[in-house]
């Protein structure tokens, strides 16, 4: 559709940073230096939970070669106030105790003090002469532990948001949310069949191969100069500038390449704690995680607890549903249970729902945001009640879906009314699809499962600079992730009615470039690409106001077609069109130099739904599970780029695979994390998978030139359910808590048929 | 600050030498596939050595003595053993466990003698060569001895070696027409992950009955387990499902597992015997295409 | 705790460095040579983001001590290229999409030419288990996988 509609939007052309990224010239977090820099290293809590009594730095700072020691006492106390990062919430009174281990060290790595040394081995040996002195406390690492009477407690001071009465107790659970539509209790009186399961799922780590890296120098004028792997360069601005007590604008934050980020790079570990150890050392100071930190101490998405119910009268429409989920925060409050919540049961046209959400916080790092933070857990648990409900309604999975899926016009749980959107469109796409019309092959059996994401929106700002031979520069602010400079210069393209080629686009540090909100909630290619559309636009009404100029007429008789400016109305006829080249040439004549600018703050994202089918094999021996075929559809409103499109869809919907069957983070009974490295946090690896096939529906956002919706997260969202729906039909156990490893699928298998077991 | 040094010993008297001298702070590396991880770590102790043993030629080489039997220098790397021209047909089973120790990369360096001296229950080519009646060359300061392979670990980490000695060279032995070997492990992945549990069979068929066999178990115990018993079940029979049972039986009898990240002791326990039942299949089949 | 001189060939240039007895050849390749093409992703040898080809054989090089590097001949990502021609690889890779972040990219392609040096008919199986060792968190290996069996038919095509 939109191939033909459109020049450039829609093709695949070669991304621009594609020679960099494969000849090595890229340069990423850890390839940046200084002359002079120095190691910075960072001391980390061996204990799960305690109290930090002193802390003598003094001999770490007689070592030679030492230049800087810091610990919390170099950071300004901040005050209890929630500003948002990404998809998430932080509060800077947590995020500088997140940074710095202050009264307490909360979970196990929990930075307490760095140091910068002229050479990794010197910053070693002065982290081993620090000496802490820790009162251990009992610990608490489960969701469900932490929510008891009686259990440890975390923050003296942390009284339950959301509860009325307020609660006069201190207790482990941040807030409480209720989303309510309609009148359950009603609805379930009118159910003919109700479903109910609790479900868990455990913590899992974004994975990204790239660790958290910065360089970061402060000079003798207090101008600060930061390069970071970051998804938000003005985030890392923001929270050293907040952190620090330096003025903003004297920070200038340069993003490097990102090596992977899911949501894990939009918030700060090491960049104020990199700039504290070069303003205290006079020297540029470079910090690099190893694979053990990244595990260790930076957000992992956030394990939980889940409980669905969901009523449906015989023929399947759904009278009522109820869900409520308990999430686990790490140390500080702020997990993604809000969008766990209103996601939950999104998909779904139901007049009576009930959601509650609980934030709890345990012994765990802080969690971050992860692809859809928060719409997995829940996905995973009323997907999998969905399945139940169709098995014994002996219905269809997708008619079941179909019946009552959401469609413009309905009201969500939490709020807003639908515009177009494409979940039915999905839907019957992934019905008429040859995988889903073709017969599981021999042995196998097939699972489905929907997902959605709202999308993202929010603040963008963009330039579009015509060069002395009429090329274009777009300058955008987001980092590019997984190939939106290529979906930024199809646009610009497109609107401009030049070659892609002609078009290079550049991510700009938060010097150069107006304000931009992270890279995240799959906001890039709409918000930011609105931007460039709309600075695109200033820039060819001021071509025409050049051109104009030049033939002596009104602008509004110039018209912009084919990259070039034209006569118009009257005036046809009467001049040659002039090109950008051309234009750019006299440019000097006409007013100076041309360029087009705009900043937004982007409203009418739309929200994303998929649908994912996967044939899988279960080995009743073992419990090991083999993934025949997998298909992810998804509406992504326009497809811009659509190589990379698929790669979103292909990408996450094997994130979700990992998370589905044996990605998890595992304790010991002391609070350590004892699988933080890639071989015991098993992400699936190239033989573990098939190809993925994918199907692209286009439902065009109303609100986007282009019709754009966010595409990155809602291929997360289906694969846990799509997975353990497959499971459940492959060997009649349903699987309720994850991950479906080998060792808890044998396990469920053998008590399921108990002869197995004794044999 | 790093006052480990590192040394590149052409012969193994040097190397012994070296290790000597040491006093115990010697550290052999041959393909660092697990020295380096701990030396990144910050794991290995100051004032260690590193013999580096790849320079010394009996080290590395393979050599085929005809009717099956080979010797294979200790830190032959996995990739070198599957490239040899003869290795596979005669120890299929030794080297698909070789073959196992980690990726493609890893596999370029990566050997049995250091799988075997990293004392991990879980190593993949120790049950496949304690079934294949494997012996170690064993040199020290005292000159050399032959120790079977499942004499060499004492537990997670630690070796029966006396100080000052080093593992030289593996021997595998000259076996009759209609034999074959298999390895089976069971990992939650299909590539990357360490053993569950890990089986070897080795056998000898003749007219359909199983005339002899030895069985190689790891990652259910403390150290890789010789089990004579799921042997004995073996020898005799046709392989039928009883034998294969009783085999079974016998496995899942000699586990000690624990319950850790990689799994339970149930169901290491069950596994050790799907894994015998399998691998015995497996290595029944090929033996009676030799 | 004097450093070690090596002497090697990287990318066939012949190349000295001087390295602590503990450091890896990531290491030198990295902070020493200015080689940093080559990534380090875990620095234990679970996701191939160092590989490197040493002697002609793929290795993980936070895995190699530089001293073990004396006399042996090491090609990096950097090497790939002939000139300002990108390897059929490399090109594939762009063309496919077969990289999003890139950050395991150099390890892919590193991975991706020993294997079809070795075999250049391999099947889909085949080149899921050679490139194991190569974790990519982006991408779900599939258009990483096409690109390299693209290539592979290219280079039948071309031998014929």
């Amino acid at each position: 559709m939109s191939k033909q509609k459109y020049k450039w939007v829609g093709t695949r052309p070669d991304r621009p940073d594609g020679a960099d990224k494969v000849t090595g010239r890229a340069r990423f977090g850890a390839d940046f230096n200084m002359p002079g820099q120095l190691v910075g290293k960072v001391l980390r809590s061996p204990h799960a939970h305690a109290i930090i009594k002193s802390i003598d730095t003094s001999a770490a700072e007689k070592l030679p070669g030492v230049k800087a020691v810091v610990t919390a006492k170099d950071f300004p106390e901040q005050p209890n106030l929630i500003v948002p990062t990404g998809e998430m919430q932080v509060n800077l009174r947590d995020i500088t105790r997140n940074v710095m281990a202050r009264e307490k060290a909360l979970y196990e790595s929990h930075p307490v003090a760095a140091v910068a040394a002229t050479t990794d081995a010197i910053a070693n040996a002065a982290l081993a002469l620090i000496k802490v002195e820790y009162q251990v406390l009992p610990h608490v690492i489960d969701v469900a532990e932490a929510m008891k009477d009686g259990a440890p407690l975390l923050h003296d001071n942390l009284i339950t948001e959301g509860v009325k009465p307020v609660p006069t107790k201190p207790s482990n659970i941040a807030k409480r949310i209720d989303n309510v539509k309609g009148d359950t209790d009603a609805g379930f009186k009118q159910a003919e069949i109700v479903v109910e399961r609790d479900y868990t799922t455990q913590p899992v780590h974004q994975g990204y191969i790239e660790p958290h890296a910065c360089l970061a120098s402060m000079a003798e004028d207090g101008q600060v100069q930061i390069w970071s792997t970051t998804q938000g360069h003005f985030q890392v601005r923001g929270f050293c500038s907040r952190l620090l007590n330096i003025e903003t604008s004297q920070i200038r934050v340069t993003p490097t390449e990102i090596g992977g980020g899911f949501g894990g790079k939009t918030v700060v570990y090491l960049e104020p704690v990199a700039v504290m150890l070069s303003k205290k050392s006079g020297k540029p100071v470079k910090m690099v995680m190893s694979r053990d930190e990244v595990f260790r101490a930076s957000g992992p998405a956030p394990g939980g607890t889940v409980h669905v119910k969901i009523g449906a009268k015989k023929d399947g429409t759904i009278v009522a549903a109820e869900c409520t989920i308990a999430l686990q925060a790490g140390a500080f409050p702020g997990s993604p249970v809000g969008p766990a919540c209103w996601t939950s049961f999104a998909c779904y046209d139901i007049p009576n729902i009930k959601v509650i959400g609980y934030d709890v916080v345990s012994n765990r790092p802080k969690v971050a945001a992860y692809r859809a933070p928060g719409a997995p857990i829940s996905a995973w648990g009323v997907e999998s009640t969905m399945d139940i409900l169709a098995q014994e309604l002996r219905m269809d999975p997708i008619d079941l879906r179909l019946k009552n899926a959401a469609k413009k016009g309905t009201k969500t749980s939490y709020g807003p009314v639908f515009d177009t959107i494409g979940f039915v469109e999905t839907l019957e796409a992934a019905k008429k699809s040859e995988h889903y019309k073709s017969k599981p092959k021999p042995g196998m059996a097939r699972g489905v499962a929907a997902g959605f994401w709202f999308n993202v929106g929010a603040d963008s700002s963009a330039a579009a600079h015509v060069a002395e031979d009429g090329t274009v520069t777009i300058i955008s602010g987001n980092p590019d992730i997984g190939g939106s400079r290529a979906s930024l210069a199809l646009m610009a393209a497109e609107e401009l009615g030049v070659d892609y080629d002609k078009v290079r686009p550049v991510i700009a540090d938060t010097s150069s470039i107006g304000f931009n909100f992270v890279t995240g909630g799959s906001r890039v290619t709409f918000a930011t690409g609105l931007a460039v559309v709309n600075s695109v636009r200033d820039l060819i009404r001021e071509c025409k106001v050049r051109a104009a100029k030049t033939w002596g007429v009104d602008p509004d008789g110039v018209i912009w077609e084919n990259g070039c400016a034209k006569p118009a109305g009257s005036n046809v006829g009467e001049f040659e069109p002039l090109s950008l080249a051309q234009l750019a040439a006299t440019a000097g004549k006409t007013g100076g130099p041309i360029n087009g600018h705009n900043q937004l703050n982007a409203q009418g994202a739309g929200p994303g739904f998929g649908v994912h089918i996967v044939d899988l094999k279960v080995d009743r021996d073992t419990g090991i599970v083999e993934i025949g075929r997998y298909t992810a559809l998804q509406d992504v409103g326009t497809a811009i780029h659509p190589s990379y499109v698929e790669g979103q869809m292909q990408g996450g919907a094997v994130q979700g695979i990992g998370w589905a069957l044996n990605e998890e983070y595992i304790y010991s009974a002391k609070g350590k994390l004892d699988n933080a490295g890639f071989l015991d946090y098993r992400m699936p690896v190239a033989s573990d998978l098939p190809m993925i096939e994918t199907v692209i529906v286009e439902v065009a956002n109303p609100h986007h030139p282009y019709g754009v919706r966010g595409v990155g997260e809602v291929p997360i969202v289906p694969p846990l359910a799509t997975v353990g729906n497959a499971i459940a039909r492959a060997t009649g156990v349903r699987m309720t808590d994850l991950p479906m490893s080998p060792p808890r699928l044998s396990a469920a298998l053998d008590a399921a048929t108990p002869r197995m077991a004794a044999e | 600050m790093t006052d480990i040094s590192y040394s590149s010993p052409k012969t193994i008297d040097e190397a012994v030498a070296a290790m000597v001298a040491a006093k115990g702070a010697g550290r052999i590396l041959a393909g660092g596939t697990d020295l380096l991880v701990q030396l990144r770590a910050g794991f290995v102790k100051p004032g260690s050595i590193i013999v580096d043993i790849k320079k010394i030629a009996e080290m590395t080489s393979i050599e085929d003595k005809g009717g099956g039997s080979f010797k294979v220098g200790a830190a032959v790397t996995g990739m070198q053993l599957h490239d040899h021209p003869t290795f596979k047909k005669a120890w299929p089973g030794v080297l698909e466990a070789i073959n196992l120790i980690g990726s493609k990369q890893i596999q370029g360096r990566a050997s049995a003698g250091g799988n075997l001296c990293n004392a991990s229950p879980a190593a993949d080519s120790v049950p496949a060569l304690v079934a294949a009646g494997a012996t170690v060359t064993v040199q020290g300061p005292k000159g050399r001895r032959e120790v079977a392979v499942e004499k060499i670990p004492a537990g997670p980490g630690r070796m029966t070696l006396e100080p000052g000695e080093i593992v030289v060279s593996f021997t595998l032995p000259a076996r009759p027409a209609g034999s074959s070997d298999a390895y089976l492990r069971l990992i939650p992945r299909t590539e990357m992950d360490i053993a569950v549990v890990g089986c070897g069979v080795n056998l000898t068929m003749k007219g359909g009955i199983c005339t002899a066999a030895r069985v190689g178990l790891g990652a259910v115990a403390p150290t890789v387990l010789l089990v004579e018993a799921a042997a004995k079940a073996l020898i005799g029979s046709k392989l039928d499902a009883n034998a294969l049972e009783a085999a079974a039986a016998a496995c899942r009898a000699v586990c000690k597992p624990i319950d850790d990240k990689r799994g339970t002791i149930v169901y290491r326990t069950k596994i050790a015997g799907v894994l015998l039942k399998r691998a015995t299949a497996i290595a029944a089949e090929r033996a009676a295409k030799n | 705790m004097s450093k070690l001189h090596v002497t090697t060939t990287i990318n066939g240039e012949p190349t000295e460095f001087l390295c602590e007895p503990t450091q890896a050849v990531l290491d030198v390749l990295r902070d020493q040579l200015g080689l940093t093409g080559t990534k380090e992703g875990c620095g234990s040898g679970d996701c191939g983001a160092c590989t490197i080809m040493l002697d002609g054989r793929m290795v993980c090089s936070c895995l190699v001590l530089g001293a073990e590097a004396e006399g042996k001949k090491i090609e990096t990502i950097e090497g790939m290229a002939q000139g300002d021609h990108l390897h059929a690889l490399q090109k594939k890779f762009i063309e496919f999409a077969a990289l999003q972040c890139g950050i395991c990219t150099p390890g892919f392609l590193m991975a991706s030419r020993a294997l079809l040096e070795r075999n250049n008919n391999p099947t889909e199986t085949e080149v899921r288990y050679w490139l194991a060792g190569n974790l990519c968190r982006c991408t779900g290996y599939d258009k990483i996988v096409r690109a390299v069996m693209e290539v592979a038919a290219d280079m039948r095509g071309a031998a014929r």
